[in-house]
């Protein structure tokens, strides 16, 4: 039977979705008629509420509750000792301490939509405002060390001696790039529907890992997570943001319980860039010394960046540094700095995304004053083992994946002198830049059953939030069993099921799809020397998280990849156009061809978003994020985006897991940044280092002449 | 065309007195008591149980609830449902369902058009309302020469013209795939 792993099939769930059949968690008709939620949102950035009237509220037509820190039920607090903060309780509405702008302030329910919007808009709230820090760049002097980063990394790392080296080196690049505010805002807003059956609650939520959404809504209602089962067969979209729970899923389900009848909200669109993620702003110090041959002699990467005082959150910003290029003295470290704004959460590549483009603008620069290519500056100082642990590479691809990508894109064309080339009005830059991301294996569980029909039934509360998950479950499963694809049927999106990993940090794939494989095995196993009928057969598969595998402490496992842009900048209006980009990876054994590459570019074009349009303002009086819509808070249209390709280098990683794969859905964001800001200063010969580059950034510096 | 009625006895406590419409929706009439804040939008969601059409923003800035009124593409959240007695309107799911598929669903299928697919079905009657906008000689702001009575419809000129629909998930270059597949064989 051929193989179906990797092979670039259609999504199983295609047809569901393209058709308006697919159910998302506000979309669930058969728990009956719903009511409706809406939030009623803080208009300050710090104090306390001194008088709340929500009589005009209740009287309003269809009002069934409004709900305040008065009567809000008890919840379960918040328990910053529970190392994954999606795992802890996240209580709503529990005093009047208002810590950010938006914060809810009140719930109220009616019987439609209609009624409970018109009736938010009678809460009247008087507060106490107190002056809050908004203002990033006045407190980078109070920066502190956290204890530990992002995914519990070292919030420092120091080999040899970097001042020492960097002073004396021949060619410094010393630099400090800033990045926004961004903002992962999936399509399908933040959203739950939440059922109760006498003391059972079944929630219908939009989130990225069962698991750890049941454990938090379980500490927060503080009710037996026994009693509470959690439906998700389809996400629309996350991006870090659902990987926790937020205030709709907890109102609804405080709303639901009181009411004694099923309860949806969904968060408005500007709800949710005060109430979901954001990723936090940065002041990133960069900077390189190499001897005049190029290779670097010291490597140093400082980031600071906010956080919330109520919920401490670091960015693991400076990790990629550590491990990406040789250089004997080195030193990365990260310093928070509060402000009372919306805690800082996990978006698309945390980490990667925004320390990637300080790093690899900095090497550019670093070519740039060697005149090196910047490809071969990268390959001169490609490490033989991990730099900084000095443990092997697992299968590290960095280099072919440069070369393989510069003969693709046709890299030798590239304007040797920047604001060399003019096409028309367009003045023209290639530009480039390195990808990686590390792979992590959490614990994860599946199981399959042999159903009375003769199909395969594989089960996991595994999520597919675009990521092809039922789709690539069903190639391993079919492979596995040895059972043609529709021999398989894959449910995911249930508590009931087994805890898989989740969809998050690029480990869903691999981690879920392994412990698939397992299950499928053992049940392989068990109908080979079993005297029982098939039907009704079931085994399980598990994997250990990475702390017990002792390859993921013996080698270094990452996945790589190479970013090239050409973009076109207007002589006149410095408007910047991406022209066309190519990415190429190696990320181990592909599971999908078809699906890896959409979420390869899906990454890239996160990349050219967060080089030129994405950038969350703050009203520094306010707190207040002002560009709260996707009218000014910009992300890419079609218009934006040109062609774009991912190539994917054929592999298999068999120290990352016994399928030989690897995640890859933030490696295609991991870089793209970069690579798209260095083809603007290759077209311009301008570097801006406070991103995102638009125009007004560039047009000042614009070459009169080319 | 056949006759239904959806008992909406929702808003009877409502201030606002409730408005009755028939909306034509896929075909069939649908008997609607709506409070007439109701947007387009929330009636086929949340009243006719339609849910493929997507919720994204709610004011006209994404795309997700794009649906055909009387052939031509609208953001259902942007117009009340009271507004349109008279009209046809067709949603995703008028289109083709999941074992017959309409050709442009076929195609989003066929070229990964798609991740999350909340965006999609927005993308589809976008895709396809444009198409209908395009072969009428409407000119886009990639159209060279607004006066000229026929549009070759590039992959710039597709791109303007579905830039209202945002896909946060980006399956920007398979969208143009599928929909230049549509074209093509249209014009085959
Ligand atoms: S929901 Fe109508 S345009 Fe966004
Ligand atoms: S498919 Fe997810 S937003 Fe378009």
């Amino acid at each position: 039977m051929a193989t179906m792993t990797g092979q670039p099939i259609n999504r199983i769930d295609g047809p569901l979705k393209v058709s308006g059949k697919a159910t998302y968690a506000y979309e669930h008709w058969d728990v009956g008629e719903p009511l409706y939620g809406f939030i009623v949102g803080a208009t300050i950035g710090k104090g306390r509420i001194v008088q709340i009237d929500t009589t005009g509220a209740e009287r309003s037509p269809g009002v069934r509750m409004v709900m305040t820190y008065r009567n809000a039920p008890a919840q379960g607090p918040r328990d910053a000792s529970i190392p994954s903060q999606y795992s802890r309780a996240y209580p709503m509405l529990s005093g009047p301490d208002i810590h950010h702008y938006g914060e809810p302030v009140a719930l109220v329910v009616a019987t439609t939509y209609e009624q409970a919007r018109a009736a938010a808009s009678l809460v009247e709230v008087e507060y106490a405002v107190l002056s809050g820090h908004f203002d990033f760049a006045k407190r980078l002097d109070k920066a502190y060390a956290p204890k530990a980063v992002n995914a519990g990394l070292a919030t420092d790392s120091a080999v040899g001696n970097f001042d020492t080296a960097f002073k004396s080196a021949d060619v410094k690049i010393d630099q400090v790039y800033t990045t926004p505010y961004q903002f992962s805002q999936p399509m399908e807003p933040h959203c739950c529907l939440a059922v109760p059956n006498g003391d059972d609650l079944t929630v219908y939520v939009s989130a990225q890992i069962l698991a750890e959404a049941h454990t938090a809504i379980a500490s927060t209602l503080k009710i037996d997570p026994l009693r509470i089962r959690l439906v998700t067969p389809y996400v629309g979209g996350g991006f870090g943001s659902k990987l926790g729970i937020h205030g709709e899923t907890i109102l609804a389900a405080l709303a639901a319980r009181a009411l004694k009848e099923p309860v949806k909200i969904a968060m408005t669109r500007q709800q949710i860039f005060h109430l979901v993620s954001v990723r936090p702003a940065t002041s990133q110090r960069v900077r390189l010394g190499a001897g005049r041959d190029g290779r670097l002699v010291a490597l140093g990467h400082d980031v600071t960046m906010f956080t919330s005082p109520i919920s401490e959150y670091a960015e693991q910003s400076a990790t990629s540094a550590r491990g990406l290029y040789a250089a004997p003295n080195r030193l990365t470290r990260h310093r928070l700095t509060a402000l009372d704004l919306p805690r800082g959460e996990d978006v698309r590549a945390p980490g990667e995304a925004p320390g990637l483009h300080a790093f690899e603008s900095a090497m550019d620069e670093l070519a740039h004053a060697l005149n090196m290519d910047p490809i071969e500056l990268r390959i001169l100082n490609e490490p033989k083992v991990h730099p900084e642990e000095g443990i092997p590479f697992s299968d590290r691809r960095l280099v072919e994946c440069m070369r393989e990508g510069a003969r693709r894109f046709g890299w030798e064309r590239r304007p040797a002198k920047p604001a060399s080339v003019r096409d028309g009005r367009w003045l023209v830059g290639y530009g480039m830049a390195a990808a990686i991301r590390g792979q992590f294996q959490m614990t994860s569980k599946a199981k399959v059953r042999m159903g009375p029909d003769g199909i395969a039934v594989v089960q996991s509360d595994m999520t597919d939030i675009g990521t092809g998950t039922y789709t690539i479950v069903a190639q391993v499963a079919a492979d596995a069993l040895g059972v043609p694809l529709d021999r398989v049927r894959v449910e995911l999106g249930r508590s009931d099921y087994p805890a898989g990993a989740g969809s998050g940090g690029s480990w869903g794939a691999s981690n879920t799809c392994t412990s698939v494989h397992r299950a499928c095995m053992a049940l392989r196993e068990k109908l080979r020397i079993g005297k029982i009928p098939a039907e009704g057969m079931e085994a399980e598969g598990e994997i250990a998280a990475m702390s017990e595998e002792p390859n993921y402490k013996n080698y270094s496992i990452f996945t790589y990849g190479a970013h090239f842009a050409e973009v076109g900048v207007d002589v006149d209006t410095a408007e910047i156009r991406l022209r066309r980009m190519l990415g190429v990876f190696a990320a181990g054994r592909i599971l999908n061809a078809k699906t890896a590459r959409s979420q390869l570019i899906g990454g890239m074009t996160w990349g050219v978003s967060s080089a030129l349009l994405e950038d969350g303002t703050v009203d520094a009086r306010t707190g207040a994020f002002v560009n709260r819509d996707l009218a000014e808070y910009l992300v890419p249209v079609h218009a934006d985006i040109p062609e774009i390709d991912a190539i994917l280098l054929d592999g298999f990683d068999g120290k990352a897991n016994e399928l030989g794969a690897k995640g890859l859905g933030e490696l295609g964001n991991c870089g793209a940044n970069a690579a798209v800001a260095n083809a603007v200063f290759n077209a311009t010969g301008v570097r801006v280092r406070d991103f995102p580059i638009t125009l007004d950034k560039v047009l000042p510096a614009l070459p009169r002449e080319v | 065309m056949s006759l239904s009625t959806v008992g909406d006895t929702k808003n009877a406590e409502n201030a606002t007195e409730n408005a009755k419409v028939a909306l034509t929706v896929n075909g069939r009439v649908r008997q609607l008591e709506l409070d007439p804040r109701t947007s387009l939008l929330d009636a086929l969601r949340e009243h006719l149980h339609l849910t493929g059409t997507k919720k994204g923003c709610d004011h006209g800035q994404c795309g997700a609830c794009t649906v055909l009124i009387n052939g031509r593409r609208i953001n259902s959240c942007l117009t009340l449902a009271v507004m349109h007695a008279d009209d046809e309107i067709v949603t995703i799911e008028g289109l083709g369902s999941p074992d017959a598929l309409h050709p442009m669903q076929a195609a989003f299928v066929l070229r990964d058009g798609f991740q999350c697919g909340y965006c999609t079905p927005g993308q589809i009657c976008s895709a396809i309302g444009m198409l209908a906008e395009a072969k009428a000689g409407w000119p886009s702001h990639a159209t060279a020469d607004v006066a000229a009575q026929t549009t070759a419809l590039t992959d710039a000129e597709i791109r303007e013209r579905m830039s209202g629909n945002i896909c946060r998930c980006a399956a920007y270059p398979n969208i143009i795939a599928a929909i230049r597949d549509v074209a093509e064989g249209d014009r085959g």
